[in-house]
């Protein structure tokens, strides 16, 4: 039993004790078990951040991963998508538009700067001003002040009161406000930093459970190596010495490196081993709905898609669908069928919202309701499906294609688009002339971020241009609500307007899926199917 | 000699300005806005957009853009990555990297086609030969990726002789496989194409006088026989380096290799010019670089071939 690649003699006192311990009693060499602390570094796969190692810059999972481990934000989410206090003492409020926040005392980050109210403040600022161009910005878009018509260096909402407290007003009520408070882009940022930016982005400094190993630990393209933070003080302690992230180009190379016994956790699966992972890594794999889903949108602006006509064909189509069977041939169980908007991680999911029929596999209502809209206007031409053919995609694409050609006796077909970044392009420029595949990976566990940003009128992703008054009003009226009971109330009332209008249409949602080696324990998966890296435990 | 270096030289010039205006043209060209790409699926505030596309001078026409990429490379400023890193960083960090793979590839080809070719070609007809004939066409007719994942599960994961990807830092041993699977793409011609030479050069009076004049067999087929049939060989090594580079691109990325071949890919991916063009400009420049050693290679080979002029 040998304690590994410990950089810091202090990382071993917490586990050093329990190893001891077990240690003195002979003939039970397991060590350490489930529960106890471990100083070993575990490996796990990611990919190249693709943009600088600032919060409010990183929207995508390479770099969010190192984020949120390097950084801890006022909230955090445990594995259910529960949201707990981190760097917050308190978030109060009266009129779900005015927030009072007051932060722990006596945090600090991993230089010595203090965790304050101005290191919240001035990062939000930034993440804000047009002028940065930071690519989560939209996240500050519902604080009083934000402008993307001219850049504003210091929103009117935000205002420091005291070290430890401040103060944050929205343009309108919006109860779910402290829940997104533990997405990344709303991390804090040290003062040092401001110096230079940029120089930060590749050594990020932080307060979170892990902290970088040394200057210069992102070795670009192959691997970032974070050590536990000693001085983190909050909830989510490492339980281990440190994490390797190894960057990997394809997962193929990541899962043989697992099989190898060169990785300890993976945290996706190549489809070449959809169908076996489970398997040949039984009681060590997960596959598990997370908070991510798959639509097709089909917007009014095409032929035969718009008014009474086309909401009966978009229905005649969701009927039409056996997701059932293609979650489980294609995806060989990896997907869950939908039977909302969201996801079954959120709080407020339910099955049984009225009018979620419409996403039951029945071949004979799909052809009564295509007849019903032909009797509007005959159909004419072909369905064609959009999607990016540098993803996953064409396989339950063209089996979906397939279905809706068989059971509404009609052509269809998958349309390929070469590249993602030609396929979003043509999506938001508009010149999108089929019917095209959307998804939704949410950013923070609330309803509403599931609803609001895709389906509200004139909303950033609403890619289908979808706009009913009556659904925006109760969207208003769920935010403004201050009780999250009474909220989600509202929030899937206005769901059931998307299922008559369906301005897209529910396939299924996106298993997490992720598989570890027995060295390791303690492995969770969480609702934004990231694994939990601080509770993972590893022997030797 | 030098004369002709110097010619060589001033001719790669143009050679290198054309494939850089290529190459970005061809990288322009590409549909796709690779602002848009960065978001992923949610819809780009359109000012952000607009800051994001001047920020890299993607609101300019493609001959200004070009030209601003032509001026800042005479300044040494290749550009930078999304990710904020110096394109000239990534060079250094990967072209050793990748070089070392295609250098232990070169080797293994060499040693093992070679060797493979004389022996098949010495004994015509014979088992051997015909072996290496079956051999060397099953590896010709295996597409690369399935060798690189039969290689890396067989060897790597059931038999565990090797690290199934390239460990930090890219170590010699590590890259002993994928240089493998790398070389098999190409050996199957160089055991054709040294089999036939040596059998063409056996048959020719030289041998014939050798052998006469009473030369051990030891001294006539190194000495006399193979030297004089590696000259289309080593033609062949030289355009083939090229192809090894295309083939690090889908070795790399099974073995993980932190290469040129896996940046330049996701690169292309992510649709970062800078970073693309720049990489490719410099396997050009590689490329010349080796076919420039390999022709003044063949004065060594065979002293009647001359530069000087």
């Amino acid at each position: 039993m040998k304690i590994k690649r410990i950089g810091v003699a202090a990382i071993a006192l917490a586990a050093a004790g329990a190893l001891t311990l077990a240690g003195c009693t002979t003939g039970s060499p397991e060590s350490p078990g489930a529960g106890e602390a471990s100083s070993a570094i575990v490996t796990v796969n990611n990919t190249e951040p693709q943009n600088p190692l600032v919060p409010t810059n990183t929207n995508e999972v390479g770099g969010g991963l190192v984020i949120q481990n390097v950084f801890a934000g006022l909230v955090y989410y445990d594995a259910e998508g529960a949201v707990h206090n981190d760097v917050a003492e308190s978030i109060e409020t009266d009129d779900a538009q005015t927030y009072t926040i007051k932060i722990r005392e006596g945090l600090t980050f991993t230089n010595g700067d203090p965790v304050d109210a101005e290191s919240f403040v001035t990062a939000w600022n930034y993440g804000a001003a047009l002028d940065n161009a930071q690519l989560s910005s939209y996240f500050f878009e519902s604080i009083e002040g934000f402008s993307y018509d001219e850049n504003v260096p210091e929103m009117s909402g935000l205002e420091v009161v005291d070290d430890l407290t401040f103060t944050v007003t929205l343009k309108q009520p919006e109860s779910d406000f402290p829940l997104r408070l533990g997405y990344t882009a709303y991390f804090p940022v040290p003062a040092s930093a401001w110096e230079d930016i940029e120089a930060f982005g590749e050594n990020p400094i932080g307060n979170g459970p892990y902290m970088f190993e040394e200057e210069g630990a992102w070795k670009h393209n192959e691997r970032i190596d974070l050590v536990k933070n000693e001085d983190y003080d909050g909830p989510r302690e490492a339980q281990n010495g440190g994490v390797d992230m190894i960057l990997y180009a394809s997962t193929d190379a990541a899962y043989a490196d697992l099989q190898g016994g060169n990785l300890d956790v993976i945290q996706e699966i190549p489809d070449s081993a959809l169908e076996t992972f489970q398997e040949e890594f039984e009681g060590r794999s997960v596959n598990q709905p997370a908070a991510a889903n798959a639509t097709i949108t089909i917007p009014e602006r095409l032929a035969h898609f718009s008014g009474e006509e086309g909401k009966l064909r978009r229905a005649a189509i969701s009927h039409a669908i056996d997701r059932a069977e293609i979650t489980d041939v294609i995806f060989n169980g990896t997907r869950t069928p939908a039977k909302d908007f969201t996801s079954p991680v959120i709080d407020g999911y339910s099955e049984d919202i009225p009018g979620s029929e419409v996403l039951e596999f029945d071949v004979d209502l799909a052809k009564d309701l295509w007849a019903q809209a032909d009797a509007i206007s005959p159909w004419t031409g072909s369905f064609q499906l959009g999607y990016n053919a540098d993803g996953p995609n064409q396989g339950w694409v063209e089996a979906v294609a397939n279905q809706i050609k068989n059971n509404l006796g009609i052509e269809a077909a998958g349309a390929p688009v070469p590249t993602f970044a030609e396929f979003r392009t043509s999506i938001t420029d508009r010149v999108i002339q089929t019917p095209f595949r959307t998804g939704w990976q949410f950013d923070y566990p609330s309803m509403f971020n599931g609803l609001g940003p895709i389906f509200g009128t004139g909303a950033g992703s609403n890619d289908g241009d979808y706009s009913n008054p009556e659904f925006d009003t109760l969207l208003d009226e769920g935010s403004a609500a201050t009780e999250v009971e009474a909220g989600i109330e509202k929030f899937q009332q206005a769901q059931e307007i998307l299922f008559e209008d369906l301005p897209a249409i529910p396939l299924w949602y996106t298993n997490s899926m992720g598989a570890w080696g027995e060295q390791v324990d303690n492995v969770e998966f969480g609702w934004d199917s990231w694994p939990i890296l601080h509770q993972i435990t590893k022997s030797e | 000699m030098a004369g002709y270096i110097v010619r060589r030289v001033l001719q790669a010039i143009p050679v290198l300005l054309g494939t850089t205006f290529l190459i970005y043209f061809m990288v322009f060209a590409m549909p796709g806005d690779p602002i848009v790409g960065l978001f992923g699926e949610k819809t780009p505030p359109p000012a952000v957009l607009e800051q994001l596309r001047e920020r890299y001078n993607l609101d300019q026409p493609f001959i200004i853009q070009y030209f601003i990429f032509l001026g800042n490379i005479f300044r040494g400023d290749l550009g930078v990555s999304f990710s904020g890193q110096p394109v000239v960083e990534i060079l250094a960090q990967t072209f050793p990297v990748t070089l070392r793979l295609a250098f232990l590839s070169t080797v293994f080809l060499m040693v093992g086609g070679i060797a493979a070719g004389l022996v098949s070609g010495l004994r015509k007809g014979g088992i051997f030969d015909a072996s290496a004939l079956v051999v060397s066409l099953i590896f010709i007719s295996l597409p690369i990726f399935v060798v690189g994942f039969v290689g890396q599960f067989v060897f790597g994961i059931q038999l565990g002789w090797f690290r199934t990807t390239v460990g930090s830092g890219a170590p010699w041993s590590d890259l002993v496989l994928p240089a493998i699977v790398l070389a098999t793409g190409s050996f199957a011609q160089i055991v054709r194409l040294t089999r036939a030479s040596v059998i063409e050069t056996e048959s020719q009076d030289f041998v014939r006088t050798a052998a006469s004049k009473g030369l051990s067999r030891n001294r006539i087929v190194p000495v006399h026989i193979l030297r004089n049939s590696l000259i289309p060989v080593v033609t062949y090594l030289g355009v083939d380096f090229g192809v090894l580079m295309v083939g690090a691109v889908v070795t790399e990325g099974i073995f993980n290799v932190p290469g040129v071949g896996r940046t330049v890919y996701q690169a292309i991916i992510r649709g970062e010019n800078p970073t693309v063009v720049a990489f490719v400009t410099v396997m050009v420049l590689i490329y010349l670089v080796v076919n420039l050693l390999i022709d003044l290679f063949y004065a060594v080979l065979d002293p009647r071939i001359r530069y000087a002029k």
